[in-house]
C-alpha cells in the first residue's frame, strides 16, 4: 500500500481551478519531488494531501494518507495524521515557527501529544531532537525563533517536523529563502534524517537542481496539471513534455554558465 | 579610465560597519558581478554606488572625480549615465501609471527630452526589450514578472546610460524567464556597449554575464578576479564554499 | 506560496463586487436626494426663512407639508435650509482636514525620527480630545456659529487623516518604484505628486468619504448643545433640539430632521463601501 496516494485531485477557488485532475504515489521510503513555477499549484497540493487548504478552496478526488481519505474529511480525523504520520516543512521559518514560544516548546508540543512523552523523557526527547538537527547547545532549547539565524530556525522547523516521527515529510521550498550555504547545509541536514529515520519525502521546488539532489522521482506541474512524470534521470536527460523540456533547457543553460561563464571580449552567451 | 568606481568605501550604521575598504570599477564595456550572502553588504554598496547614500569613509567616483551629490547639474548627468534594474518586478513599477508614463520617467526628470522626441526614445526603448508597442497604453498589473521586468529594463535604457546597475534583476523570476532578461540583458550590452555591475546571490546568473566577479563577505571583498578564476580556482575558504554549495544538475548524459 | 492561494481566492470571488455596486447606488440615491434638497433650497422656498404666519406646532397639512414649528415657521423649508447646511458643514470640516491633515501626515512621513514621534505624539493627543470639547474651546473663542463648527471639526478629523497619511506614505515609500524614480532623478516634490499622492489618494478617499458622515453627525451634537448656528438658518441638529420638549404632541418635528440626517449619512457611507471596490482593483499582484 503507497503511504500516499493521490488520484484525480482538483482543487479550485471559486470559478478559478488551481489543481487540475493532479495523479501520483508515494510509496514508504520514496522520494518523488514536485517541481514547478509560480502558479503551478504545486504548493495548493501540498496543502490539499494534509487537508490544510483555506476553507474558501474546494477540493474533490481522492488522496488517501496512509489508508485515510483526507479529501472531505474533517479535521478531527485528521489531525492524527498531520504529525505521526506526515510532517511538513514550510518556506518561511519566521512565519512557520510561533515566534512567541520557546523553541524547545515549539519541539515538544507533538511529541506531547502524538507520543505521550511528559518530565525527564519529554525533556530528554527534544534535546536528543535538537541534536539530531546539529543544534547541540542546549541553550537553544531556551532561545525564540528571532534570536536564531535562518538556517537554524529551519532547523529547528525540521525538528519541529519531525519531532512525532511521521512516516512521511512533506518539504514544502525549505530551502528558497535561505543562502547558498545554508541551503547546502539544510539539504545534506535532511538527506541524512530521511535516509537515517527510512522516511518518505515529497519535496516541492522550483529549483530542478536541488530537486534533483534530494529525489529519485519527479512530478512536473504546470497551471495545475501534472504534465510529466519520471525518474531523475528521465527528466533531466529526456523530458517528454515539451513545458518540460523547457524547463530542463533553461536550467540547463543556467547551469552551464558555470561551467562555461563570460569572459573577456565576448559576452560567454548561455549555451543552449 | 573608468566610469564609475568605489574607492575603499566604508559604511557605518553608527557602530555597526556594514561596508569595509571596498574598491571595485567599472569601465566601459565591462560587466562585474558583486557576490554575496545577506548581510555581505550588497545593498549599501548599491546605494553607495547610485548616489543614495554617501560613504562614511572612502570616496565614490564618477568619471574619476568624486560624486558631489549636492551639484544638481553632475547629478543629472550622473543620473542619465548610470541606471538600475531592481530586484522585485511586483514593487519596482509604480502600479498607477501607464508603462509609457513609468518608461518616461528618467526623460522629464532629467530634462532629457520631451513632446515626440520623448515618444519616440520610450517606443525604442520598448522595442529593444522585446516589447509590443500595445503595451505603452496598459498599467503593470497587467504584465508577468518576466515583462515587468523588461518593462523596468526599458525605462532603465531609455536614458541610453552608459552603466547598468542591476539588483539581484533575475532572482525573483521563474526559471525559464530568468534565461530570457540575461539573453536580453547580453544583447544590450552587445549592440550598445553598457557597462554592468550586477549584484547577486546567484552565481549562476552572475557567471552568464559577468567576465569579472568580486566575492562579499561581512561587508569585505575576499574575492576579486575573472569570473572563470573564481569559480574554478578560489583562492579563499570562503570563495571554495561558496562555489561548491550552488546546487548542480546532474550530467545530461548520466540518464538511468 | 499564499499570495498565489490569496490572489486566487480573491479572484473568484465576483459576487461581492455586485453586491458592491448596489451599495454604490443606493449610496449616490440617498445622498443625491439631500443634495438636490440643498440645491434647490437656493433657488426657491416654499416660505421665507423667517416667515412666522403659520399657527403654532401645526400638523403637516397641503399648506405646510411638515407643519410648523413652536414658533410658527414652516418645518420643510427649515429642512431645506438644513440641507444646505450639513453639505456645508460636511464638505468644509472634510476639506479643512483634508488639507491640514495631508500637509501633515505627509510631514511626518518624511520628517527625521525625532521629528516623526513627536507630531506622532501631538496627534494622537488631538486625536484623543473628544470633538464636543475641541469644539467649546473655539466656541469660547470664536462664538457659536455655522464656521466656528467647521473649524472645530475640521481640525479634529485632520489628526486622523494625518495618522493615516503618515501611515501610507511610508508604505508606499518603502516601495521600489520610489528609490526607481530617486534613480531617474525625480525630485522629492515630483515623487510627492507623482507617486506618493496618487497611490494612497484611493484609501485616503474612502476614508474621507467616512469622514463626511461624522462630521455632519458632530455638528448635529454641536447644535443640539446649542453651540451652532441659531435659527432660522438652524442645522438639523438645532431643529431636533428645539423639538424636543414637543416631542409627543408634535412629533412630526423631531422625526422630519432625524430622518433626514439618518438619510444623508447612511447615504454617504453606502457610497464610500461602495468605492471601497473601485479603490485599487488595478493592485492585484498576479504572481
Amino acid at each position: 500500500m503507497s503511504l500516499l496516494d493521490v488520484s484525480g485531485l482538483t482543487v479550485s477557488a471559486g470559478r478559478q481551478v488551481l489543481v487540475d485532475d493532479v495523479s501520483f504515489a508515494i510509496s514508504a521510503g520514496e522520494r518523488v519531488g514536485v517541481i514547478g513555477e509560480s502558479g503551478s499549484g504545486k504548493s495548493v497540493t501540498s496543502l490539499a494531501v494534509t487537508g490544510l487548504l483555506a476553507d474558501a478552496l474546494s477540493a474533490s478526488g481522492s488522496v488517501l494518507l496512509h489508508g485515510t481519505q483526507v479529501i472531505g474529511a474533517p479535521d478531527r480525523e485528521l489531525r492524527p495524521l498531520r504529525g505521526p504520520v506526515a510532517g511538513i516543512l514550510f518556506q518561511e521559518p519566521l512565519t512557520a515557527l510561533d515566534p512567541l514560544m520557546r523553541v524547545g516548546r515549539q519541539v515538544a508540543e507533538p511529541m506531547r501529544r502524538h507520543l505521550g512523552l511528559r518530565g525527564t523523557a519529554l525533556q530528554d526527547a527534544v534535546r536528543s531532537a535538537l541534536v539530531d538537527v546539529s543544534l547541540p547547545d542546549p541553550r537553544f532549547a531556551g532561545a525564540f525563533p528571532h534570536e536564531l539565524s535562518g538556517g537554524q530556525r529551519q532547523r529547528v522547523a525540521t525538528a519541529v517536523a519531525l519531532a512525532a516521527r511521521p512516516r512521511l515529510l512533506i518539504a514544502d521550498e525549505p530551502t528558497t529563502a535561505l543562502d547558498v550555504t545554508v541551503q547546502d547545509e539544510i539539504l545534506t541536514l535532511l538527506d541524512r534524517l530521511v535516509s537515517e529515520r527510512d522516511m518518505a519525502l515529497m519535496f516541492i521546488s522550483h529549483d530542478l537542481a536541488v530537486v534533483s539532489r534530494m529525489t529519485d522521482r519527479i512530478v512536473v506541474m504546470r497551471s495545475g496539471r501534472a504534465v510529466e512524470q519520471g525518474t531523475v534521470g528521465q527528466i533531466v536527460g529526456e523530458p517528454h513534455d515539451p513545458y518540460t523540456a523547457a524547463l530542463v533547457a533553461s536550467a540547463r543553460a543556467l547551469d552551464s554558465a558555470l561551467d562555461a561563464p563570460a569572459s573577456g571580449a565576448s559576452d560567454g552567451e548561455a549555451s543552449r | 579610465m573608468s566610469i564609475l568606481e568605489l574607492q575603499s568605501a566604508r559604511f557605518a550604521y553608527g557602530s555597526r560597519t556594514v561596508v569595509d575598504d571596498v574598491s571595485l570599477s567599472v569601465s566601459a564595456g565591462e560587466a562585474v558581478g558583486l557576490v554575496g550572502e545577506s548581510g555581505a553588504g550588497k545593498s549599501t554598496i548599491l546605494a553607495l554606488l547610485l548616489g543614495l547614500a554617501a560613504p562614511s569613509a572612502g570616496s565614490v567616483l564618477f568619471d574619476g572625480a568624486p560624486l558631489d551629490r549636492r551639484d544638481r547639474r553632475i547629478m543629472r548627468r550622473f543620473r542619465a549615465d548610470v541606471q538600475t534594474v531592481f530586484q522585485d518586478p511586483y514593487s519596482s513599477l509604480d502600479p498607477r501609471q501607464r508603462i509609457d508614463r513609468i518608461v518616461g520617467e528618467p526623460l522629464r526628470s532629467l530634462g532629457i527630452a520631451s513632446g515626440d522626441d520623448a515618444r519616440r526614445a520610450v517606443l525604442d526603448a520598448v522595442t529593444s526589450v522585446g516589447l509590443d508597442v500595445d503595451v505603452l497604453g496598459r498599467y503593470p498589473h497587467e504584465f508577468s514578472g518576466g515583462q515587468r521586468q523588461r518593462i523596468a529594463i526599458a525605462r532603465a535604457i531609455v536614458s541610453k546610460p552608459r552603466v547598468l546597475l542591476a539588483d539581484e534583476p533575475v532572482s525573483a523570476l521563474d526559471v525559464t524567464t530568468r534565461i530570457q532578461v540575461i539573453e536580453l540583458l547580453q544583447t544590450l550590452r552587445r549592440e550598445t556597449g553598457l557597462a554592468l555591475i550586477m549584484v547577486s546571490h546567484d552565481l549562476s546568473a552572475v557567471a552568464a554575464l559577468c567576465e569579472h566577479t568580486i566575492v562579499l563577505q561581512g561587508g569585505r571583498v575576499v574575492e576579486d578576479g575573472a569570473t572563470s578564476d573564481v569559480l574554478h580556482a578560489p583562492q579563499t575558504d570562503y570563495a571554495r564554499v561558496l562555489v561548491s554549495a550552488i546546487p548542480r544538475l546532474p550530467p545530461a548524459r548520466a540518464a538511468e | 506560496m499564499s499570495a498565489v492561494v490569496e490572489q486566487q481566492i480573491e479572484d473568484a470571488a465576483p459576487r461581492r463586487r455586485g453586491g458592491r455596486r448596489s451599495t454604490l447606488v443606493l449610496g449616490l440615491s440617498l445622498t443625491g436626494l439631500i443634495v438636490l434638497l440643498a440645491i434647490v433650497s437656493l433657488i426657491w422656498l416654499p416660505y421665507p426663512p423667517s416667515d412666522i404666519s403659520g399657527g403654532r406646532l401645526e400638523a403637516p397639512s397641503a399648506a405646510h407639508l411638515l407643519g410648523t414649528d413652536k414658533l410658527g415657521r414652516d418645518l420643510f423649508t427649515q429642512l431645506m435650509i438644513g440641507a444646505r447646511i450639513a453639505l456645508l458643514v460636511g464638505i468644509g470640516s472634510v476639506a479643512l482636514a483634508a488639507v491640514l491633515g495631508v500637509l501633515i501626515g505627509l510631514i511626518a512621513a518624511f520628517a527625521r525620527p525625532w521629528v516623526d514621534d513627536s507630531l506622532s505624539a501631538t496627534l494622537d493627543v488631538v486625536i484623543a480630545f473628544p470633538v464636543l470639547l475641541l469644539a467649546m474651546l473655539v466656541v469660547a473663542v470664536q462664538g457659536a456659529s455655522l464656521w466656528s463648527a467647521i473649524l472645530a471639526i475640521g481640525l479634529a478629523m485632520s489628526a486622523v487623516v494625518a495618522r493615516l497619511t503618515r501611515i501610507l506614505a511610508r508604505r508606499v515609500l518603502q516601495e521600489q518604484f520610489i528609490t526607481a524614480a530617486r534613480t531617474s532623478g525625480t525630485r522629492w516634490h515630483g515623487i510627492v505628486l507623482f507617486h506618493v499622492l496618487p497611490n494612497i489618494a484611493p484609501t485616503l478617499g474612502v476614508n474621507l468619504a467616512l469622514q463626511f458622515g461624522a462630521a455632519v453627525l458632530a455638528e448635529a451634537s454641536l447644535s443640539y448643545l446649542g453651540l451652532g448656528a441659531p435659527p432660522p438658518n438652524a442645522s438639523w441638529g438645532r431643529l431636533l433640539q428645539e423639538a424636543q420638549g414637543t416631542v409627543l404632541t408634535a412629533p412630526v418635528g423631531a422625526i422630519a430632521p432625524g430622518v433626514a440626517l439618518v438619510t444623508l449619512v447612511l447615504g454617504v457611507n453606502f457610497v464610500a463601501d461602495g468605492l471601497r471596490d473601485f479603490i485599487d482593483p488595478t493592485r492585484r499582484r498576479q504572481r
